[in-house]
């Protein structure tokens, strides 16, 4: 498809700027020639070609609402239409972040309600609703902990971190200065006990842990891991990448987490928008109240206001007060689900996951057998042994049956890993369907492996070079 | 009201599948005495119906302004029809990240065709696919700038965005890099002898905006050498992204990252968010940069086609070696800011001009007004710095007739008592403008 610089032409334009009703001044006059640009060389197009321009990209494009989308750790669920309706009224777009605490008495009510919901259904003491995406969550529970250690005068220089993590957990400690140590996961897929005793020591701040785990599975061991670390003075970080695994099951905080970061782009239904904007709220025990962001809102006899007279804070994660939009559509979730729905939502989500993972355990390698939370984890070393066909195939191959593929490759310590996130919203019709076309592949495999390897033969373009993306990076176009 | 599709048969015929007897067999993996035996304290689920008016109620409990004389890091502008239309298909706000290139296309170019835009504005070589927010995006490229060098010490000026200061004294804090922030001087620009004298061989960056926080335009290219001559690098940052149609970038004047919010482009005021971090730089840290990066290449069949590219800068690959903890960008927010591009073309430069001409006449406006008068001689872009008789009853006497006022600078500044920043976009009439005036006399 050609580029929207490619359709342009000069004269042509899709927007009009509307007459001044003030006075024209000389701009050289106004701000000196030395500071205006000479040049502005953006698209020129009509604006139907624009919306055509858009509209056809869109097409190469897949999202939840064109099919079922697997892809694992990042619970793809239905983006309910309410959501977004109530999240466009002017009353939630219109207001500028200064206005004062009395005009945005609508907003500070939704965000304190917000936090006092999720202090809930995970906990907690208390909620920030600031940092901006999962990763932005977990950047501010770790400087949270290192606070905690520096009020304390505790020098701890290290923290923990499973094989089976995320990349960002191991990004986002050493983004604030923490030496990373692995943790070995044992033959069941959980934290292994005596490594954890042998590492966690008074120089070590805490554990980073994901439960359930990368690899779906619910720590079984979680009272001993959390006695081992508090025992140690140490702090455990929860990730709440998978959250949606136990809304009203369990607690973090009845747990022993001290932190736990959350994504209400994955567990309340807010949608990814092709890689955000998401939202990374982070609950804390009371142990860490004080060094939250600022600022936070205090609720009066008089209604809600904004304050930043916390002396012990961290600081300031980004400006403003988070993303606040994604926020109202989490709340709007929320409301609509109420205890009850949250519970379905939860257990309609597990049963998915091991509706999956026993349809599919004939066909392909199951390194940890036993019931899993919100998704399942295959390797597909079988397909590679036997039919040269790497998890890769088996991935592009989906795309031709008309599935977004599940996460592969990850977790790391699995083999050729392939990571099903069925989430609630499915039916049983689109899981079987789904393990249909799994089953379908694991037998073209075998009779005709290239077949699987030349997928994806549906979509606009086949198989990208991302070696020579790599190689010779082209990231802005530029006129021939 | 839940979004689970399953019937009671569903159900049943999905746990003799598991082999399970009841739901509560797929919990048996959290110890007993953890397991949650109370119901969740929020309130009862709605109907559609009631969740419409409900939240309606709650955005009612909001007042919106009649128009608001208050930029200071969000703007209000004019959004096209067409930004809404785009961004609300839901082949792009229902997608993920585009993991699989193949069916990820749309969102993929989009991006592309956004840092292509993106760059060419800020005058720089490169843009990644965005940041959480600008504040964010400079506090990233300064903890950038300290990592490439063995240098532990961040200068700022102290007209840069008071949050923004916030935001990179945190990141700064948890990495052990001291701050050291520059003062103004009359003109409103960074005190250059200053900075002279506080620039030695352990700063790793400078970090400007220009327009300022002050809406004073900044001489980017003499501050370039000055931090250069050190062997620092120059973060400029800017503030309402439509001043990029007009003025001289960043970029162009030899700073090696420019970082602002991007919000200005299409994406309305949400109370502060979601907007979208530009983050834009010299094409030699191409390498190094935090953040999504869309590359063009080619498929099996010579195909050209779009990727996520250099990931191995990047968290999943590097892990703890990574340039950042970055997973995701603002790609919807990116979305819109390159839709508002392509609409307005090179309209955004009359734009920028119609913010000017507004911005004189309040400006001149205001200062007819009895006692009021400018602190600052250099030239500004939309937003103003004035100091009158009293500030706090301006606001007051605004806020009665449902006006958002200038912002107050004594909050940040102390020593700017009586003081307000002022700003004014294409969304201000000229009877808007009178009224205020009136209202002041």
């Amino acid at each position: 498809m050609e580029l929207i610089f490619e359709i342009s032409k000069p004269g042509r334009s899709a927007s009009a700027v509307a007459a001044s009703d003030v006075p024209a001044v000389n701009i050289e006059d106004a701000i000196g020639k030395k500071y205006l640009r000479t040049d502005l060389d953006l698209p020129e197009v009509a604006e139907v070609d624009l919306v055509r321009h858009y509209t056809n990209l869109s097409r190469r494009n897949f999202g939840v609402d064109l099919g079922f989308y697997p892809l694992g750790s990042c619970t793809m669920k239905y983006n309910p239409k309410v959501n977004e309706n109530v999240a466009a009224l002017p009353g939630f777009t219109g207001l500028h972040p200064y206005a004062d605490d009395k005009s945005a008495q609508g907003n500070l009510q939704l965000m304190y309600e917000m936090q006092k919901y999720l202090s809930n259904i995970f906990g907690m003491a208390e909620f920030t609703l600031q940092p901006a995406a999962g990763a932005h969550g977990e950047l501010t529970g770790m400087m949270m902990i290192k606070k905690y250690f520096e009020k304390k005068g505790e020098k701890r220089p290290a923290i923990l971190i499973p094989d089976t993590a995320h990349g960002t957990n191991p990004a986002s400690g050493a983004l604030c200065g923490f030496e990373i140590v692995t943790l070995r996961s044992n033959s069941e897929g959980g934290v292994d006990i005596d490594h954890l005793k042998s590492l966690m020591t008074e120089k070590v701040a805490g554990l980073m842990l994901t439960n359930p785990n990368t690899l779906g599975l619910f720590e079984r061991n979680i009272e001993q891991v959390v006695q081992i670390v508090h025992g140690k003075g140490g702090l455990l970080y929860g990730d709440g990448a998978n959250a949606n695994a136990f809304l009203s099951k369990a607690r973090p905080g009845d747990l022993g987490f001290d932190v736990i970061q959350l994504n209400l782009h994955k567990t309340f239904s807010t949608p990814h928008g092709g890689g955000g904007p998401g939202s990374g709220p982070v609950g804390v025990s009371a142990k860490l109240v004080d060094y939250l962001p600022i600022p936070r809102i205090i609720k009066t006899g008089d209604g809600y206001n904004w304050s930043d007279k916390f002396p012990d804070t961290i600081g300031r994660m980004r400006s403003f007060y988070g993303n606040f939009n994604v926020i109202v559509k989490a709340y709007t979730y929320i409301r609509s689900l109420g205890a009850e729905g949250l519970k379905r939502a939860t257990e309609m989500a597990v049963l998915n996951a091991n509706y999956i993972k026993e349809k599919l355990k004939p066909y392909f390698d199951l390194p940890y057998d036993r019931v899993c939370m919100h998704e399942c984890v295959f390797s597909g070393k079988r397909q590679v042994a036997e039919n040269g066909v790497h998890t890769t195939d088996i991935a592009k191959k989906l795309i031709d049956y008309g599935y977004h593929p599940p996460t592969i490759y990850f977790p790391l310590i699995v083999p050729e890993a392939i990571m099903i996130e069925p989430t609630e919203t499915e039916s049983k019709e689109t899981l079987d369907a789904f393990c249909e076309a799994m089953i379908a592949i694991a037998r073209e495999a075998k009779e005709n492996p290239d077949g699987v390897k030349n997928a994806p033969l549906t979509t606009p373009v086949s198989r990208l070079d991302e070696v020579l993306a790599a190689r010779k990076p082209d990231v802005c176009w530029k006129k021939s | 009201m839940d979004y689970c599709p399953h019937t009671p048969d569903d159900t049943a015929q999905m746990q003799s599948v598991v082999a399970i007897a009841s739901i509560d067999e797929l919990f048996a993996d959290i110890p007993q005495k953890f397991r949650l035996k109370s119901v969740l304290d929020i309130p009862a689920a709605l109907s559609e119906q009631e969740t419409i008016a409900t939240m309606s109620s709650i955005a009612g409990k909001n007042k919106l302004p009649q128009f608001t004389l208050t930029g200071a890091g969000a703007y209000h502008h004019f959004i096209p029809a067409v930004v809404g239309h785009i961004i609300g298909r839901a082949e792009f706000y229902t997608a993920y990240t585009p993991y699989q290139a193949e069916i990820s296309q749309g969102i993929l170019q989009a991006i592309y065709e956004y840092q292509t835009m993106i760059a060419h504005l800020t005058g720089t070589e490169i843009a990644n696919a965005s940041m959480y927010d600008g504040a964010s995006a400079m506090a990233e490229a300064a903890v950038l700038c300290a990592k490439m060098s063995t240098r532990t010490k961040i200068i700022v000026a102290r007209s840069v965005h008071p949050e923004y200061r916030q935001v990179v004294n945190t990141y700064s804090w948890a990495n052990g890099y001291t701050v050291v922030e520059i003062p103004y001087s009359s003109s409103g620009q960074i005190d250059s002898n200053a900075l002279q004298n506080k620039l030695d061989d352990q700063v790793a960056a400078v970090l400007v905006q220009s327009p300022n926080f002050f809406g004073v335009i900044e001489d980017i290219a003499p501050l370039v050498d000055t931090a250069h001559q050190k062997g620092a690098l120059l973060v400029a940052g800017f503030t309402d992204g439509t001043s990029l149609g007009i003025l001289q970038p960043a970029g162009a004047s030899g700073a090696d990252f420019v970082v602002g919010e991007g919000q200005s482009f299409g994406n309305p005021l949400n109370y502060g968010g979601p907007y979208l971090g530009i983050f834009a730089a010299r094409e030699k840290f191409m390498r190094r940069i935090p953040g999504r990066l869309v590359g063009a290449t080619v498929d099996k069949n010579g195909q050209r086609g779009f990727v996520l590219t250099l990931q191995t800068r990047e968290q999943h690959i590097r892990r703890e070696k990574a340039t950042s903890n970055i997973c995701s960008n603002e790609a919807l927010c990116a979305l819109a800011a390159g839709v508002y591009l392509a609409a307005l073309g090179k309209n955004l430069r009359k734009l920028a001009q119609l913010n000017i001409y507004k911005t004189q006449y309040l400006k001149n406006k205001l200062l007819q007004l009895k006692g009021w008068k400018e602190i600052f001689f250099a030239p500004v872009y939309n937003e103003f710095v004035l100091c009158c008789p009293d500030a706090r009853l301006v606001n007051k006497k605004l806020q009665s007739v449902g006006i958002i006022g200038g912002y107050e600078l004594n909050k940040d500044y102390p020593e700017l008592e009586n003081t307000l920043l002022f700003c004014a976009t294409e969304m201000l009439s000229k009877d808007d403008i009178d009224r205020v005036v009136a209202i002041l006399k």
